[in-house]
């Protein structure tokens, strides 16, 4: 017998093994769900799939009756919008900031510390500073997103752009580099895979931030009706909404990765 | 034409001596080998050519003017690793020196401009032996023709020295007799002044015109850091032999070995 650590599946096992877990939570909704119902028929705990599916027919099929609005891709539409300004902004600073402090030794020496105390600050705690400053619409939601995640970025970066080999900065002042071109052409070029890979990362805590912030105050989002339908203990709208942030998260972070390698050919070659 | 005159060169890093008294004139054209025991001061020596390092006591004049502070387009470099820009191609890599000199703002030539430097760029693939290989990356490229891209890349700016630090260090040994003669032969076409430091006392006896030997003269266990390395051969090609081949064989293991003797276990 071989030790455990050397044993490895085959590709067709592996994606059994893979399909495994989802399959056995499945299985125990359904038995916790049927148990359930069987001992009381109003419970809204665990509903049955019945249930659910005339809630998605409900709120993503049909319109409101109220608005006209398809409520689901009205909730979507409002949260990409927030989390979409919100990345975009944070990719933007991270990027600039993160390239100056990792290249620039003044630059690092006066703002690396503050950026590293910033970057501690819980961005939840500032968020009533948010609704105060920047009213309870669109732009604080966008803006709790953007302190939430950008120290991290420009942190991230700044390490990133100190990372680059000091022979290639040489090389490259031997060539003529002027600082400025040097960053557009040796620094820049080299970091915007690594921007993705760290907007990768971050994707959680944004949606973190976009889902808090909608939950205090909003008129539309994922996060907001999720947050206002738990007043009514409705899980089987609960469940299918979070199951779908779920995906959404998921295909965002694929197509990031998608991006990365399509983009920067050079980018797994470079590093391994 | 470029010469060098360097007087009673120090370099200190605080209590600690690298080189002392280093004396040397270099003319025109010249391709000067540095060998030595490690720790001894050629890589120091070569950084201070280059402008990183500043000299402690002492003058470093090319063309009778101090040394600049800063890398810069007159002395070019390959090191022995990471020369390259992973992020572009072959062409684009040796495209870059033009692109610097040619466009300061945006960094990037376009139209005939740059269609003028890429059929310069092509001339130069064709000597080092990269043109089949000009849309490749690097990652995609053997660890000789890496190195071969470095060189192209800062000979094609025409330095007046150009600067090697252990270039072929980590190749194939097989490579090396390759490499020495694409680097002779650039070394005739472009007129430059060649530096290259490596550990190989064979390489530095078969190429260039003058051998330098950096070594330290005083070992003293006592105060191991007191004494710097200075040069204690500078050998003219032509007067190379067995007898000083062994001879420098000696001194330099003999340093080695102190150096060795000193490193915490």
């Amino acid at each position: 017998m071989r030790r455990i650590i050397n044993l490895r599946p085959s590709t067709g096992s592996a994606v059994l093994l893979a399909a495994l877990p989802f399959f056995l939570l499945l299985i125990a909704y359904l038995l916790g769900s049927s148990v359930r119902l069987a001992v009381n028929p109003e419970d809204k705990l665990l509903p049955a799939f019945a249930t659910i599916g005339s809630a998605i027919q409900q709120y993503a099929i049909d319109p409101d009756p109220r608005t006209g609005e398809v409520l689901l891709w009205s909730d979507t539409a409002a949260s990409l919008v927030r989390l979409g300004w919100g990345l975009a902004i944070s990719a933007a600073l991270g990027l600039v900031f993160g390239i100056v402090i990792g290249i620039v030794p003044y630059v690092r020496a006066g703002f690396s510390a503050f950026v590293a105390a910033l970057s501690l600050i819980p961005p939840l705690a500032v968020l009533p500073i948010l609704f105060i400053v920047f009213g309870l619409g669109e732009l604080s939601k966008v803006v709790l997103i953007v302190i939430g995640i950008t120290p991290f970025l420009i942190r991230d970066l700044a390490l990133r752009a100190g990372e680059i080999p000091a022979e290639q900065m040489i090389k490259a002042q031997t060539l003529g580099a002027s600082s400025w071109q040097l960053t557009l052409r040796v620094v820049l070029p080299q970091l915007l895979p690594r921007l993705l890979d760290s907007l990768r990362l971050s994707l959680g805590s944004a949606w973190l931030f976009l889902i808090a912030a909608e939950a205090i105050a909003a008129e539309a989002g994922l996060g907001y009706r999720i947050f206002l339908i738990r007043r009514y203990l409705a899980m089987d709208v609960i469940l299918p909404y979070v199951l779908w942030i779920t995906l959404i998260a998921f295909a965002l972070d694929w197509l990031l990765r998608l991006t990365t390698r399509a983009a920067f050919p050079w980018y797994a070659g470079a590093s391994k | 034409m470029t010469t060098l005159s360097i007087r009673h060169l120090w370099k200190e890093y605080g209590e600690q001596v690298v080189l002392e008294n280093v004396n040397l004139e270099i003319k025109d054209n010249e391709f000067v080998t540095l060998v030595g025991a490690s720790g001894c001061g050629k890589t120091t020596f070569l950084r201070m050519l280059l402008g990183e390092e500043r000299p402690t006591r002492g003058t470093f004049l090319i063309d009778g003017a101090p040394l600049p502070d800063e890398p810069g387009p007159d002395r070019g470099i390959v090191f022995q690793r990471y020369s390259v820009f992973p992020h572009l191609t072959v062409r684009e890599n040796v495209l870059l020196g033009f692109e610097f000199e040619g466009a300061k703002l945006l960094g990037r030539l376009f139209g005939p401009k740059r269609r003028a430097a890429l059929d310069q760029c092509d001339a130069m693939l064709q000597t080092v032996g990269l043109y089949e290989a000009r849309d490749k990356y690097p990652a995609m490229l053997s660890g000789g023709m890496q190195q071969r891209l470095s060189i192209a890349q800062s000979v094609i700016r025409n330095p007046k020295i150009l600067l090697l630090d252990e270039p072929f260090a980590a190749l194939d040994p097989g490579l090396s007799a390759d490499m020495h003669r694409l680097i002779l032969r650039l070394w005739e076409d472009h007129k430059m002044n060649i530096f290259m430091v490596t550990h190989d006392l064979k390489e530095g006896f078969e190429l260039g015109t003058r051998l330098l030997v950096f070594d330290k003269v005083r070992l003293d266990p006592q105060a191991p850091n007191a004494y710097g390395a200075t040069i204690t051969y500078d050998i003219p090609l032509g007067v190379t032999g067995k007898k000083l081949f062994k001879e420098l064989a000696e001194t330099t293991h003999r340093t080695e070995r102190f150096v060795d003797s000193l490193a915490p276990a």
